[in-house]
Parts: C-alpha cells; structure tokens; sequence
C-alpha cells in the first residue's frame, strides 16, 4: 500500500491536470485549483524541511568535527541570528520591512555577500577562457571565434572596432550567432527536452514509471 | 622554460588582477564621449518598450522578480528602468515573486531608486492604488497556474501582510485576463522559460522577459515565435532599455566596465593562442 497509494495518486492527478490543459472547466479546473492550492501549502512545508534539514546536517558536521566543520558554525550562528532578528527585534512591524534588523543584516551583509559570490565566477571564467579557448581544432577554433565575436559584439566596444565594416560590423555578426546557429541550437535542445520529459510524464501517469515511490 | 612557454603556464591570479582592474578602473571614469551612443538598442528590447508605450493609463501591468542579490548588477537595473517607464505612463504595477528574495528586490528597487525619483514623486504615487507588492509564494510554475484562475488565491496577502483583496488596486483584478503584460526578471528556475509554458501559452497573457546574459540564450528561440513580446538580455539589454527610455542609470554607467573587462579576456585569449602556436611543437 505504500507504494499503490502514492501512484495511485500520481496516475489520477496526472491525468486530471492533462485533461484540464485542453478542457478548462468545471470540475476539472476546479480540481486543478484545489490541486494547485495543495502544491502551495506543500512547498511552502517543503522549505521549512530543506532549512531544518540544512540545520541538521550542520550541527551534525560540528558534532562529528567532519571536514569544514567550521562552516557548518557559520551556518548555525547565521540561522540563529537571523531568525532571532526576525521573530523577536522588529519591533511590532513585519520583519521585512526598512529599519528592522532583519532588513539591515539582509541588506548590509547578505546582500553583499552573496552579489560577491557570484561576481567571482567573472574571474575563474577569465582564467578559464585563457586556458580553454585555444584554436586546437575545426571546433575549438568555432568555439573561440564565436566567443571573441560576442564578447566584442555585445559592448559598445564592438561598434568603435567595427564601425567600419559595414553589414561585417562585430555587432551584426554577434546577432547572426545569436539569431542562427544559436536559436537552432537551442530549440534543438528545447524539444529534445521536451519530448523526453512527455516520455516520462505518460510513463509515470500510466503508472509504467514506478522509481519515484522508491525501489526499481 | 622561455617566455611564451611561461605565458603558455600563465599564473591564473595574474589574470585575476587584470581583470580586477579591467573592471575596477573605469568605474572611477566617465565613460569617453560617444560610447553611451554606441550602446545598441536592440529589436526585442524595442519591441518591449514600444508595446509598454502602448498601454492606456491605468493598464495592469505585472512584474515577476525572480531573482536574488548575485545577480542583482544585471537585472536590478533591468526592474528600476521598467518600473520607471510605466509609472511615467500612469500604468498600475503588480510585483511578486516566484523566489524567496524576489519581492526584497522590488523593495529595494521602489524605496531606493524609483520614489526617490524626481519625476516619479511628482507623480504622487500610493502603495496599494498604483502599485502593489504581493510578496513571495512557494510552489514555481504552480504558483502561476493558480493565478491563472484567481490571482488572490495564490498571494492571499501581500508583503506587509495586508489582504490582497483589501489593496484598491487587486479590486478589479481577478485573474490574467486583467493584465496586460507580465513582465519576467530571471536568474533561472522558475523564470521567464515556465511564466511563457504557464502564464503566455495556457492563459494568453503577453509575456516578456529581462534574463542574466548566460540565461538569454535560453529563452532567446520563444522571441522568433512571437510566445515573448520583448527580451532583455543582460547588462547590454539593461542598458538598451536605459537609453531607449532616455533614463541613463547604473546598467549604462557599468556597462563601460563591462566593455573593458571583456577587451581584456579577449587579449588573454589572444595572447593565449600566440602562446599555444609558437611553443607548438616544442619540447619542454
């Protein structure tokens, strides 16, 4: 029953919401709304799980002084001050808004933290790009082309190097790349997703597909 | 080991340095003059201000931000011009968010930038009857489809708590079919790829999108199908609507640092392949 129940589910759910794409009305996108209204409250409980989850495994990590236990006690210390800032020193307002000390640790210290995590990618992709786009071969030297043209071709940078050049201006054929062999590319992709995921989803609303309940 | 051997084995920090300065340094200069003309304003950047331009006074217009504090210098700029040009048109706003730090960045986006504009104050603009911020929901593409019946279902309150049906501006506002463009920041899932599947394709709302330069490429294919109304791509495509809006602010003013940095990788990688084709064939 374990596993019946939760198939069960998958296959009537499943067929549902395939039918109300095409037939929306009532019952069904009644039942589509009420379904809807169930994923909301789920994931809202999914990401009170994921964080207590996330606490877990840290102070397991300290406990167990595992390898960069010393992070884990930043998560930790974070976790609890920012909960602490916002259930209990705002003051009467919503913890969201201006003035607050959740506001002002979100912005002053979250916010830059995060924005400069991020912003390093800019240099491993810098040093990455000097070792990897070497003209080796046909492709590599695609490859290097094509980012040579967009990186010039995307910037203004491109139009003082190029504005001679007529309809060759960089910035042209950084459109074309883009328009063309790129849009080809990605709709390639796109529907070699998207029959993929038919594939999947008829497998598991005819209840043929069974891993997600678990076993094989 | 000779020198094109030893720039062959280059020291990744010293690229790292150069590319620090690349991007540092111009942001202390005004760009030269001319650059700001040579950004360039794209079709689907265009298309996007020109259908906004077309809305009536009063139109709804809703902004989707989906996205969080990394990626803020691309698509912060992106929300502040776009909310700019459609106070400036009277249209009425509807933010939300799809991702936990995505209404923050509407806050930051309104108290910072956009009601601290001399143009906009004169405006005189009221929380709840010229724009709203109905906060994050939890559940993706999900979340849209419930909107797609009852947008109040799906954000039963707004930001600061307060009742979605009580805010003046949601009175008239049932579903998608009361707006007229829904308007997509995204850094990724769920963005602009599940508001055009879920929004634009089952409820025939207008979609458009502001995505990360490496997200654009994504959803670039829904521009030629006409499934997006318009499509900003990256700091260029936020600096494109910057100036086609006539309102010049951080994305043009980074994007001289931007054209730099990317002057510099492109000489490393040049620099890189002399390297490779003149030690080519040597033994070490």
């Amino acid at each position: 029953m374990r596993r019946e129940i939760p198939i069960l589910i998958a296959i009537v759910v499943g067929f549902v919401y395939v039918i109300a794409f095409f037939v929306p009305h009532p019952p069904l996108n009644k039942f589509q709304d009420w379904g809807n209204d169930w994923i909301q409250i789920i994931a809202g409980f999914a990401i009170v799980l994921g964080v207590l989850n996330l606490l877990k495994v840290s102070l397991e990590k300290v406990y167990k002084k595992s390898q960069g236990w010393g992070y884990a006690v930043i998560i930790i210390i974070g976790f609890l001050i920012m909960t602490a800032a916002g259930l209990f020193f705002s003051g009467g307002k919503n913890y969201q808004n201006p003035g607050t000390p959740f506001y002002d640790i979100f912005f002053n210290i979250y916010f830059p933290l995060n924005a400069t995590m991020f912003a390093i990618l800019a240099f491993f992709v810098a040093s990455a790009s000097y070792r990897a786009f070497r003209a080796r071969n046909k492709e590599a030297t695609l490859l290097l082309l094509a980012a040579i043209f967009l990186m010039l071709g995307r910037t203004p940078l491109g139009d003082y190097m190029s504005s001679w050049a007529g309809d060759w201006q960089l910035k042209n054929i950084s459109d074309w790349i883009m328009d063309f062999p790129q849009t080809a590319g990605q709709r390639a992709i796109m529907i070699g997703i998207a029959l993929g995921i038919i594939s999947t989803s008829l497998r598991v609303i005819t209840g043929l597909e069974r891993t997600f309940v678990g076993g094989e | 080991m000779d020198f094109w051997q030893k720039l062959l084995a280059l020291d990744r920090r010293i690229i790292f340095v150069f590319v620090a300065l690349a991007l540092v340094i111009p942001l202390f200069f005004t760009a030269p003059p001319g650059f700001l003309k040579k950004i360039d304003i794209s079709s689907p950047v265009k298309s996007l201000y020109d259908y906004v331009e077309k809305l009536p006074p009063g139109s709804k217009v809703m902004i989707a931000f989906d996205y969080d504090p990394p990626t803020t210098p691309e698509l912060q700029p992106m929300a502040i011009s776009f909310l700019k040009h459609c106070f400036l048109k009277d249209l009425d706003v509807i933010m939300i968010g799809l991702w936990p730090q995505g209404p923050v960045q509407a806050q930051f986006a309104m108290e910072m930038d956009i009601l601290t504009d001399e143009k906009i104050k004169a405006k005189n603009l009221q929380y709840g009857v010229d724009y709203v911020n109905l906060g994050f929901q939890a559940g993706n593409e999900f979340v849209i489809l419930r909107m797609g019946s009852d947008i109040a279902a799906a954000f039963p309150v707004d930001y600061f708590g307060t009742r979605t049906r009580e805010l003046p501006l949601m009175k008239d506002v049932k579903n998608f079919d009361n707006i007229r463009l829904v308007y997509n920041i995204s850094a990724g899932y769920p963005g602009t790829y599940e508001w055009v599947i879920f929004a634009g394709d089952r409820f025939g709302v207008k979609i458009a999108g502001g995505n990360t330069a490496v997200q654009y490429p994504h959803v670039s294919p829904y521009l030629q199908t006409g499934q997006l109304v318009g499509l900003l791509g990256g700091m260029q495509g936020a600096a494109a609507y910057e100036k086609v809006s006539g309102y010049f602010g951080k994305a043009t003013k980074y994007m001289f640092s931007q054209a730099v940095s990317h002057a510099m990788v492109v000489f490393f990688i040049i620099l890189g392949n002399l390297a490779y084709f003149i030690t080519r064939g040597r033994k070490t």
